[in-house]
C-alpha cells in the first residue's frame, strides 16, 4: 500500500458513460495484485471530500488503468479531468482473488457491467485459460471483450435487451455450463450484489467454490473506519468484515447473505 | 506529548492500520477507536454518507472489546514511541469503571479517553455526556480506579457546555476533547430512504469546524484543565484557530479518511506558522485569541 500523487497519462471515454483512465504511478503498478483496488482522491473536488474506490482493469509497466462509469459527482468531476493532471491514489488495496495454480481449476469468469474490467488481471495472471461470462443492459455495458479474447479466453456476452450476444441474465450460460460437470472449476465474480448473490448460490447448488469481490459503499478504504462490512461467518455464528482489507474478494461460502441489510 | 496533535477516535482505527503510509511515530498520541468490555457487533449498513463538507456516520462503535483489542492491537501500540490514548465506554457506570480499571492494570496506556458523546447507539455514549449528573458519575468512577489520565469527551448537544465541563473538572478529569459528532441526517431524494441505515448519524469534517470552535472557546472560559479540540481540521490553519480558542492540543478526525497525512501536515504546518510569527512556545498560542467578553 502506497500513498502518491500520480499523473494521468489518458482519460478516454470508452462506451456511453464509461471511461478508461490510464495514470503514472511506477511504484505501484507492480504491485498490483489481481481484484485489488485503487482509492482516489479526485483533487478538483472541493466539497466532496471523500475518496472514491475503483478495480483496477490493467497494470503494464510504469502504468495502471481503471475502467469506470460516470455514476455521480465524483467520477462526474474524474471524467472531466485530461492526462497531465494529477490524483492522489492509495493503492494497492485489499485482498483480491487467488490466481489458479498452473494445472490447477479451470477459472470461470462471471461479470456484471464493468464487473469485467476488475477480473482482466486474473484473467491475465491465470496459467489456465477459462472462459468469461459477461452480462449487461445493453450493448454498451459490455465491456473490455476486445482485451481478453486478445489473451485466448473465451467470451460469452448476454444483454437483457438482446443487443449484443446473447439475450438474457449472465447466470443462465453459467448454469448451462456447470451443468456439464467437469472436474475442477472454480467460479469468480464481480458485479453488482444481486448478480454475486444468485452467483454464490448457483455455484453452491453445483458444489463449485467461488469468490466473489463485494462492490460496498467505501469510505476510508484501509480498515479504520469500518463503513464497508459484510456479514461473514465466525465460528457458529457471524461478524461484520472489511470489504476494504478483509475483501474485496471473498469465498462466497462464508458470506452469511441473509445477516445481511 | 511531543506535540499537540492527536488523531480523533474512530478516525484512525488502532494505528497499526495507517502505518504503512505514515510514520505514526510522529504524531503527539495516537487515539483509539472506542472500546466497551465485550466485542460489539456494530450497526446495519450503509453506516456513513458523504455530505457538502463533510460526511455523516453511525458505526454503531463496532469494536473487540477489552480481550480483543489487548491481544490483537496492543502489541503493535505498546511498540509505538508515543503515547496511546484509548477511548473507552459503556452502558453502565459500572462498566466504565471496568473498562478503565482493565486498562490501568495493562501498564503502557498514555490515557484513557471517556467517550460519553457517542450519538450512534441505542445505550450508552451520548446519554452520560448529556446528563451533568451522569458524567459527573462516570468521571468519579473512572477516576476513583486508575491514575491515568483522564480526558472527557464533551458531547456538542448540550445547551451550554460549560456546566458539562465544570462538572468533569471537579471530578478530576485531567482534560476535555471538545468535540463529537453533531447529531444529524440525510436523505436519499430518489429513493425516500435515509442515508444511513440507522436513520441518524454524526456529522463531522470540515462542516461542523465553526462550531466546535465555539464550543472550545465556551469550554476554555469554564475551566482550568486543557482542552483538546477538534472537528474538521484539515490543515495547520484550522488547528491553530482551535489552539487560539483555548485548545491546547487538536485532533485530525474525518480529514484521515480523504488525506490520511492530514496529522502529519498540521504538526509542521504549526511549526511554520511559529516560525513565521515569532512564537517560541506553541503553549503561547492556546487562548490567544483577541475577544473580549
Amino acid at each position: 500500500m502506497l500513498e502518491q500523487t500520480v499523473q494521468i497519462i489518458s482519460n478516454e471515454r470508452d462506451t456511453d458513460s464509461y471511461f478508461r483512465l490510464v495514470l503514472r504511478a511506477p511504484e505501484i503498478a507492480p504491485l498490483i495484485q489481481p481484484g485489488q483496488f485503487a482509492h482516489v482522491r479526485i483533487l478538483p473536488m472541493k466539497d466532496a471530500l471523500l475518496r472514491r474506490p475503483f478495480s483496477i482493469f490493467q497494470a503494464t509497466g510504469d502504468a495502471f488503468s481503471i475502467l469506470y462509469k460516470t455514476v455521480g459527482k465524483g467520477t462526474e468531476v474524474l471524467s472531466r479531468m485530461r492526462a497531465g493532471q494529477e490524483v492522489s491514489a492509495i493503492a494497492p488495496l485489499g485482498h483480491g482473488f487467488t490466481v489458479p495454480k498452473a494445472g490447477g481449476e479451470t477459472p470461470l469468469l462471471v461479470a456484471g457491467g464493468y464487473g469485467m474490467a476488475a477480473m482482466f488481471l486474473l484473467a491475465q495472471r491465470s496459467p489456465q485459460k477459462g472462459i468469461v461470462f459477461v452480462g449487461g443492459r445493453r450493448r454498451v455495458d459490455i465491456l473490455c471483450e476486445q482485451e481478453f479474447a486478445a489473451i485466448g479466453w473465451e467470451v460469452r456476452a448476454m444483454t437483457e435487451d438482446g443487443s449484443h450476444g446473447e439475450k438474457g441474465l449472465v447466470t443462465h450460460p453459467l448454469i448451462a455450463e456447470l451443468q456439464k460437470r467437469l472436474p475442477d472449476r472454480k467460479v469468480f465474480a464481480c458485479g453488482p450484489t444481486p448478480m454475486l448473490k444468485a452467483v454464490g448460490k448457483i455455484a453452491e447448488d453445483f458444489n463449485v467454490p467461488a469468490e466473489l469481490s463485494m462492490d460496498e459503499h467505501m469510505c476510508c478504504g484501509v480498515g479504520t473506519c469500518l463503513t464497508c462490512v459484510i456479514p461473514v461467518k465466525a465460528g457458529d455464528s457471524w461478524e461484520y468484515q472489511r470489504t476494504c482489507t478483509e475483501g474485496p474478494v471473498f469465498d462466497s461460502r462464508e458470506i452469511v447473505w441473509e445477516a445481511a441489510k | 506529548m511531543q506535540n499537540p496533535v492527536t488523531v480523533a477516535s474512530g478516525t484512525f482505527g488502532y494505528g497499526a492500520e495507517y502505518a504503512q503510509i505514515i510514520d505514526v511515530n510522529l504524531l503527539g498520541a495516537v487515539t483509539v477507536k472506542g472500546i466497551r468490555l465485550n466485542p460489539v457487533l456494530g450497526n446495519a449498513t450503509p453506516r456513513t454518507a458523504e455530505v457538502t463538507g463533510g460526511m455523516l456516520n453511525a458505526i454503531g462503535l463496532q469494536g473487540p472489546g477489552v480481550d480483543g483489542f489487548i491481544k490483537k492491537y496492543w502489541p503493535f501500540l505498546k511498540g509505538l514511541k508515543v503515547p496511546t490514548i484509548i477511548n473507552i465506554w459503556g452502558t453502565t457506570v459500572e462498566e466504565y469503571a471496568e473498562v478503565a480499571r482493565r486498562f490501568d492494570a495493562l501498564g503502557g496506556v498514555g490515557a484513557l479517553e471517556l467517550n460519553v458523546s457517542c450519538p450512534n447507539i441505542k445505550e450508552g455514549g451520548a446519554q452520560f455526556g448529556t446528563d451533568c449528573k451522569l458524567l459527573a458519575q462516570v468521571v468519579a468512577a473512572c477516576r476513583k480506579v486508575t491514575t491515568l489520565p483522564l480526558i472527557t469527551k464533551m458531547s456538542p448537544n448540550v445547551p451550554s457546555i460549560a456546566p458539562f465541563a465544570k462538572a468533569a473538572e471537579n471530578e478530576g478529569s485531567d482534560a476535555l476533547a471538545v468535540t463529537n459528532s453533531f447529531p444529524a441526517m440525510a436523505i436519499d431524494i430518489h429513493t425516500r430512504k435515509p442515508k444511513l441505515a440507522n436513520i441518524t448519524g454524526g456529522l463531522t469534517g470540515p462542516a461542523i469546524k465553526p462550531i466546535a470552535v465555539k464550543l472550545v472557546w465556551e469550554a476554555a472560559q469554564a475551566v482550568k484543565i486543557p482542552i483538546i479540540g477538534m472537528g474538521g481540521i484539515q490543515n495547520a490553519d484550522d488547528a491553530v484557530e482551535f489552539l487560539m480558542a483555548g485548545a491546547t492540543a487538536v485532533a485530525v478526525g474525518t480529514a484521515n479518511f480523504y488525506e490520511p497525512q492530514t496529522a502529519l501536515q498540521v504538526i509542521a504546518g504549526i511549526r511554520d506558522f511559529m516560525a513565521q510569527k515569532k512564537i517560541a512556545d506553541v503553549r503561547e498560542i492556546t487562548g490567544s485569541v483577541l475577544a473580549k467578553k
